[in-house]
């Protein structure tokens, strides 16, 4: 628009000034999608947080108590389910253990219930009919350097071996690519047949960990939950069942409130900024009050030298959070490199850039306000005598 | 020409040499030295006349400072926000630590089944504990019988009081032994659960966590109805746990006779080599051996790693921008003053009071500055209890501790951020050719 | 001449705190199109008063302003912001020019507020720069200006909407004496050539032999009366 030069000479009158100023929103900026990152990768650790369309049955008790394997047929056999699998953690450590990723042992047909995961439908049936097959996430495969047909050696922290051995060795039979940037998280598992799992333990024949369950209908999540629950109420494996979502959110709950964490530090860096940047733009008004001046002789209106005022915040205020925003996405992929497997930051997405130049024009509003009215407000006689 | 800059360069290296020098030193000394320094500095300014110089120099730029009090604040409110933020997240990770800590020590051992690394993975068996028990180096109570507990770890799952939610909370089964084992459990309400029945104690902290344990209620586990008979204190972490017999907390989670871990009291804190290597040469087992202090403390280890790493990469962010925002605060400062400046360098003052008084400034701001974050974090956060989840998957609740030398850290940072703002100011007001800062009048 | 700005009555009293001072009585006076008016008088007579509220930059206490035919003293703050965009250019004894543009986009700047192209904008300012001569310094900024350079750029800015009215406040009050015969001698061609009425504050009686006429002011009243000159 044609007043965006204005605007920018405006900025331009102490280039020092405004070159910190941006300095220190981009840095404010930097952490907000920073922490923003981290946090909806604790939101992720769980796992998936996409199957509203998906639950999951555990034991009421504890969820590291396991669950009879009678359940299967008869959880498959309530209204409203579509298909029913089971998993049980496994927990195995990988060499030296520096490396940490989830391990599972999983019934069959459990990448039936996540077809959001794409895997090849050869691999599939290899996972099938090899009884030591494994499946990993194209993260973790690439970060280990696997490729399909390498053997794998776990050592069991929990399950060992009948013969009391310690280390499970699994066939690589296939590798999974989560498309959406947001639950990569998901490619961190592995994944391995429920059957060698079951055969092989020292302890625990015949259980399970979980199950998951695909529904028919989303909204008929509360029916099918309760009756899920029934079947085994009153019995001596009483269950709990919740929808994925819900139970991810419980899981990341008790590790921490990040959401609290995040908001008071970014409160703090926010406070910090408005007062920063609130005074720059007093300043930078206060020294072009005779220049607000003249604009109002010309002739533009109380409005239009408000508009400027707010506009040079709010741009100021842009400029800062954009570079900020973009230097946070190369940030955040510099941190997971130290990091490791752990933890799996997603890329600064749409949805951060939103909300984070949502807040620059906000703050920006914010501190351009006064000052902005200020100018609006002024008298032309007396600013040009220079009162 | 050649001579200003030559003098210009002179005045820069007496900023540096000075000032930064010095400061940086004392900034990585111990703080009895520190003070010490400081006496000194202070009698230099007050007994020479150069020090006169920069004393009254500085005394005219604070006395301008309530006109430039929306910069000065900038400055103060800036590093006190860092050094809020930081000494918060790191009290989080010291308190988080020190809880663990607190709960080891080198007289008593813990003995797992190989490469579980935490209770919540081990599963022994009843022989492997009975050996375990036997073993020489176990000290022997007052009536003979060896000080070990084979205890059980399980997870519940009950509603916080916070949330509603449910959350996991530890269950331990622990042995006859284990008051002996332990004698800083100290019961605080009602009584000991009795072996053999379906009774429970709380810890301090879990009552706190969670609804619905507190001594005189009951709670419902796998269809069986347990009774909390009691609540406990053991100033550890073992207050975040419910304690019952291991026998029948066994049997609720259908875990036959099979423990978690045996954890014994050893003659000597010498003993443990020789224990461990019994155990280990022991064909008949296959057990992890290490004292309770250094479990405990490999514990705490990962997750106060994780948030001492987040609390300083965001405080060094913070750091930076404040940075930024007291560069632009001290030299519009600068600017503000440069008919003040030029007018001292005019009657004879040389640049180097000048820049000495602009760090002065700087400095006390930015002490200032330390002071409010640092005692904002203390009044808040000191003692401040909060919960995560451990590492035997269940909520450890822990209290944030502001520790003196995380205070003096938070300081050291304040003044490192001052440092690094009111240099180039302050050199630049050196620099100001005397002429164009008199033009101001 | 047709009259341009008729003023009658008019008064302007400031209160400051409990105090009011009264700065203008009940003047009375005539302003003829295309006429160059200049106006003296001692320090503290409400010459430069008189002169913003003819420019409508303030609003007079009794009275009324008639320029053009239109009464401007019933005007608000936001309408008589219009009205000087369309109809008044000013000049200011320190220029008043915006230091971060060039002289081109400071002449541009009233024409940012009209609904013309970007090379509209362009080509008008151009054509005034052109007329006060300073088209090879139209990338320049003020700060690589002369004083009678500047100035000269504030005036193209003043013209450059095609005001009816120049209002000008001790334009050469800054600048040496050829500087200063420089920009009234150009003052007087816009006035004769281009029909430009202009009202000058000065306290420069060689300054003043520039214009039409010369009128006086003291302590708020004029000394000599209005007078209506021939066509």
């Amino acid at each position: 628009m044609k007043y965006l030069h204005l605007i920018w000479a405006a900025l331009l009158r102490r280039k020092a000034r405004t070159v910190f100023t941006i300095l220190s929103v981009l840095t404010a900026f930097l952490l907000f999608g920073l922490l923003d990152t981290v946090r909806t990768a604790f939101n992720n650790v769980g796992g998936n947080v996409s199957g509203a369309d998906r639950l999951v049955t555990v034991s009421k008790i504890s969820f590291t108590m396991a669950l009879p394997m009678s359940l299967n047929t008869r959880i498959q056999a309530v209204p409203g389910v579509a298909a029913v699998s089971y998993a049980n953690w496994f927990g195995g450590q990988y060499q030296d253990g520096r490396d940490f990723f989830p391990s599972q042992a999983v019934a069959k047909n459990f990448f039936d219930l996540y077809p959001e995961w794409q895997m090849p439908a050869a691999q599939r049936k290899a996972f099938r009919d090899t009884r030591t097959g494994a499946v990993v996430g194209e993260n973790l495969a690439k970060r280990m350097g696997w490729k399909i047909g390498d053997k794998i050696p776990l050592q069991a922290t929990i399950f060992p071996q009948k013969g009391g051995s310690n280390t499970w060795v699994f066939d690589l039979v296939g590798i999974y690519h989560v498309s959406n940037p947001e639950q990569r998280g998901n490619e961190n598992n592995f994944w391995f047949n429920y059957d060698y799992f079951d055969e092989a333990r020292q302890f625990g024949q015949g259980s399970v960990g979980r199950y998951a369950i695909k529904l028919t209908d989303p909204k008929q999540a509360t029916a099918v939950e309760q009756a899920i629950d029934a079947l085994s109420a009153d019995s001596d494996h009483e269950t709990k069942t919740e929808t994925e979502q819900a139970f991810t959110a419980a899981l990341v709950g008790q590790f921490a409130d990040i959401g609290l964490i995040v908001g008071s530090i970014m409160g703090a860096v926010f406070f910090t900024l408005v007062l920063l940047t609130g005074n720059t733009m007093a300043q930078a008004v206060r020294e072009r009050i005779p220049e607000l001046a003249v604009l109002k002789t010309i002739g533009f209106s109380r409005r239009s030298v408000l508009t400027l005022v707010l506009a040079e915040a709010v741009l100021l205020l842009a400029i800062g959070a954009s570079i900020g925003l973009f230097l946070a996405g190369i940030a955040a992929a510099a941190v997971q490199t130290q990091i490791g497997t752990q933890l799996v930051l997603p890329p600064v997405g749409a949805t951060e850039w939103l909300r984070g130049l949502a807040l620059a024009a906000v703050i920006g509003i914010i501190v351009g306000f006064l000052p902005a009215r200020r100018g609006m407000r002024l008298r032309i006689v007396d600013a040009l005598s220079g009162r | 020409m050649k001579r200003g800059a030559a003098s210009q360069l002179r005045n820069s290296a007496a900023a540096v040499g000075y000032f930064v020098i010095p400061v940086a030193i004392v900034l990585f000394s111990p703080w009895w030295l520190l003070l010490a320094i400081v006496a000194g500095v202070a009698a230099l300014l007050a007994l020479t006349r150069a020090g006169r110089q920069m004393l009254s120099v500085t005394r005219i730029g604070i006395s301008t400072i309530p006109q430039r009090l929306g910069a000065s604040s900038v400055v103060v409110v800036g590093i006190a926000g860092v050094v809020a933020v930081l000494v918060a997240l790191l009290a989080m990770a010291q308190g988080f630590q020190q809880t663990l800590r607190e709960t080891g020590n080198d007289e008593t051992a813990i003995v797992m089944r190989a490469g579980s690394q935490t209770e919540l993975n081990s599963v022994l068996d009843h022989d492997t504990a009975v050996l375990v028990s036997q073993a020489s180096q176990v000290m022997h109570g007052p009536r003979g019988q060896p000080i070990a507990s084979p205890e059980l770890v399980v997870v519940a799952s009950l509603p916080k009081k916070a949330t509603g939610l449910d959350a996991n909370v530890e269950l331990r089964g622990v042995g006859e032994r284990a008051w002996d084992l332990r004698p800083n459990v100290q019961i605080t309400v009602g009584r000991k659960f009795r072996p053999g029945l379906r009774e429970l104690i709380a810890g301090k902290d879990a009552q706190r966590q969670f609804a619905g344990i507190e001594p005189g209620s009951t709670v419902k586990l796998n269809e069986q109805v347990w009774t909390v008979v009691g609540g406990f204190d053991s100033g550890d972490s073992h207050n975040s746990e419910l304690w019952g017999d291991t026998d029948i907390i066994g049997s609720a989670y259908r875990r036959g006779s099979s423990t978690s871990s045996v954890t014994v009291r050893l003659t000597t804190p010498e003993a443990f080599d020789a224990f461990k290597a019994a155990l280990q040469a022991d064909k008949r087992v296959q057990v992890d051996v290490s004292t309770t202090r250094s479990y405990y403390n490999a514990q705490s280890d990962t997750i106060s790693t994780i948030i001492r790493i987040l609390g300083t990469v965001v405080g060094a962010i913070m750091a930076i921008g404040a940075v930024f925002g007291a560069l632009n605060s001290m030299y519009a400062a600068v600017a503000t003053r440069t008919r003040e400046i030029a007018t001292l360098r005019a009657i004879g003052f040389r640049g180097t009071p000048v820049v000495v008084s602009v760090m002065i400034e700087t400095l006390l701001l930015a002490l200032l500055g330390g002071a409010i974050g640092a005692g904002l974090a203390w009044a808040i956060f000191d003692n401040y209890t909060a919960s995560t989840l451990g590492s035997n998957f269940s909520q450890v609740v822990f209290a944030f501790r502001v520790t003196p030398e995380l205070l003096w850290d938070g300081l050291k940072w304040a003044l490192t951020i001052g440092l690094v703002g009111g240099l180039f100011p302050a050199l630049r007001a050196a620099r100001q050719p005397v002429t164009a800062g008199l033009r101001e009048l | 001449m047709r009259t341009l700005v008729e003023i009658r009555n008019l008064s302007k009293v400031y209160s400051r705190g409990q105090q009011k001072l009264e700065v203008l009585h009940h003047i009375d006076l005539d302003i003829g199109a295309s006429d160059f008016v200049a106006l003296m008088g001692p320090s503290g007579s409400g010459k430069t008063t008189l002169l913003n509220l003819i420019g409508g930059l303030d609003s007079p206490t009794d009275g009324t302003i008639a320029v053009g035919g239109e009464h401007i003293e019933r005007l608000g703050e936001d309408a008589l912001a219009k009205w000087r965009a369309a109809n008044v250019g000013f000049v200011f004894q320190f220029y008043n020019l915006l230091p971060m543009l060039t002289a081109r986009r400071n002449v541009e700047l009233p024409l940012l507020l009209t609904r013309l192209s970007a090379a509209e904008r362009r080509r008008k300012a151009a054509i005034a720069l052109e007329l006060v001569s300073l088209t090879e310094r139209a990338e320049h900024k003020p700060s690589e200006l002369s004083g009678g350079q500047q100035q000269r750029v504030a005036i193209a800015r003043a013209i450059v909407s095609d005001p009816q009215l120049l209002v000008c406040d001790e334009p050469t009050g800054d600048l040496d004496r050829q500087s200063a015969v420089e920009v009234l001698t150009l003052m007087q061609d816009l006035n004769r050539d281009h029909g430009k009425t202009i009202v000058m504050v000065t306290h420069d009686p060689k300054a003043a032999e520039f214009a039409h006429r010369t009128l006086h002011l003291d302590k708020g009243t004029l000394v000599d009366s209005p007078e209506q000159s021939a066509a």
